[in-house]
């Protein structure tokens, strides 16, 4: 388990000092991301310790956003005096957002479809 | 002092207090959500959130002291962004072969988030700092305060706002989808990346692995795009 942990924390590491040092507009742990599968495809093994802490990370996703939710807390003031802009402005704009980028992935890759 | 407020006043200080609660109201908004038969509307994000806003506010908390115990649940979020790249390999032959209409679907997509939120919000009145502290709000969280700060909106707002985003389309997107016909676990995972980042992201691994894969693949590619490309779309609007 530990010799998972230690590979996704330095991979953050690496994309953490990547994105610093080149000065790219992209989190550290998204370069994270793309140098491990970079690093996959070339290879490296997909050990069973590093499935097992990245299935458990990832079938409990959804905590790890509790704490920064919370801080909504902090909008109040603005929140209260524009939330009909706001509500209206999400949710139209995240429907629409799902339903191009789905209808379009989907039409266009017609084809290759899972087998059912 | 009565006793009572000399252990408070030391577990107010310690981190293990917030901690604690944090995934305590995460637990039992598991269950709520189990318990009422799994409906999209309570999603368990919204109802920890929910749960932990009504204590702060009881026990008068500022939300600084509240996150020096729940940033170790926070800090998690780093090293599960890397880790998305396990199943995304699995998928690594599906990806290429779409790479083509997936990268359309991407583009007209995000473009899409920004135009509608900054348009519609515009209609109805927003403010200019409220506009542009939405325009990012589909991508993930440090990408979307980085570019709200350079359009001169407001970072943390923009986070909350990225908050709200991620469990509206954990929430619509699925029925949304079904509803278009939509039945490819690749595009559906994809739409609820790119449109609501990791809480999307989520959601999808609760449909199939699949899905959550090509979700984590919409929210990294959507980081990218809306950082490069939202300062021209919105030039090119005129907002």
């Amino acid at each position: 388990m530990l010799h998972g942990w230690a590979v996704l924390l330095v991979f953050q590491l690496a994309g953490e000092i990547l994105a610093r040092a080149a000065g790219w507009p992209i989190p550290g742990p998204v370069v994270g991301m793309a140098l491990l599968l970079g690093a996959l495809a070339l290879g490296f093994p997909v050990t069973e310790a590093l499935r097992g802490v990245s299935s458990g990370l990832l079938s409990h996703l959804s905590i790890l956003f509790v704490p920064a939710g919370v801080g909504v807390m902090l909008h109040a003031p603005r929140l209260a005096a524009e939330w009909p802009a706001l509500v209206v402005s999400l949710v139209v704009s995240t429907a629409a957002a799902i339903a191009v980028t789905g209808w379009l992935a989907a039409r266009l890759s017609r084809g290759m479809e899972d087998a059912p | 002092m009565s006793r009572f407020t000399e252990i408070w006043v030391y577990l107010a200080q310690s981190p293990l207090l917030w901690l604690a609660l944090t995934v305590v109201a995460y637990v039992v908004a598991d269950a709520i959500h189990r318990r009422l038969g799994r409906p999209a509307a309570a999603n368990p994000v919204l109802i920890a959130v929910a749960l932990l806003l009504a204590v702060l506010l009881a026990s008068k908390t500022r939300y600084e002291d509240y996150f020096e115990g729940a940033q170790f649940v926070h800090f998690l979020l780093g090293p599960a962004t890397v880790a998305l790249a396990v199943p995304l390999h699995r998928e690594l032959g599906r990806a290429r072969a779409r790479a083509v209409p997936f990268s359309i679907a991407l583009l007209a997509g995000s473009a899409t988030a920004v135009l509608t939120a900054v348009g519609v919000a515009r209609l109805l009145g927003a403010s200019r700092p409220t506009l542009m502290s939405l325009a990012p709000k589909s991508t993930t969280t440090p990408v979307a305060m980085g570019i709200a700060e350079k359009l001169g909106g407001l970072p943390s707002l923009t986070a909350a706002l990225v908050i709200l985003t991620g469990i509206l389309g954990a929430i619509l997107g699925p029925g949304l989808l079904r509803l278009l016909r939509v039945r490819d676990q690749a595009a559906t995972g994809f739409a609820m990346g790119v449109a609501s980042h990791g809480i999307g992201t989520a959601r999808a691994f609760q449909l199939s692995e699949r899905a959550g894969a090509f979700s984590g693949l919409g929210m990294g590619l959507n980081a990218l795009a809306t950082a490069l490309l939202l300062p021209a779309v919105l030039r090119l609007f005129g907002l």
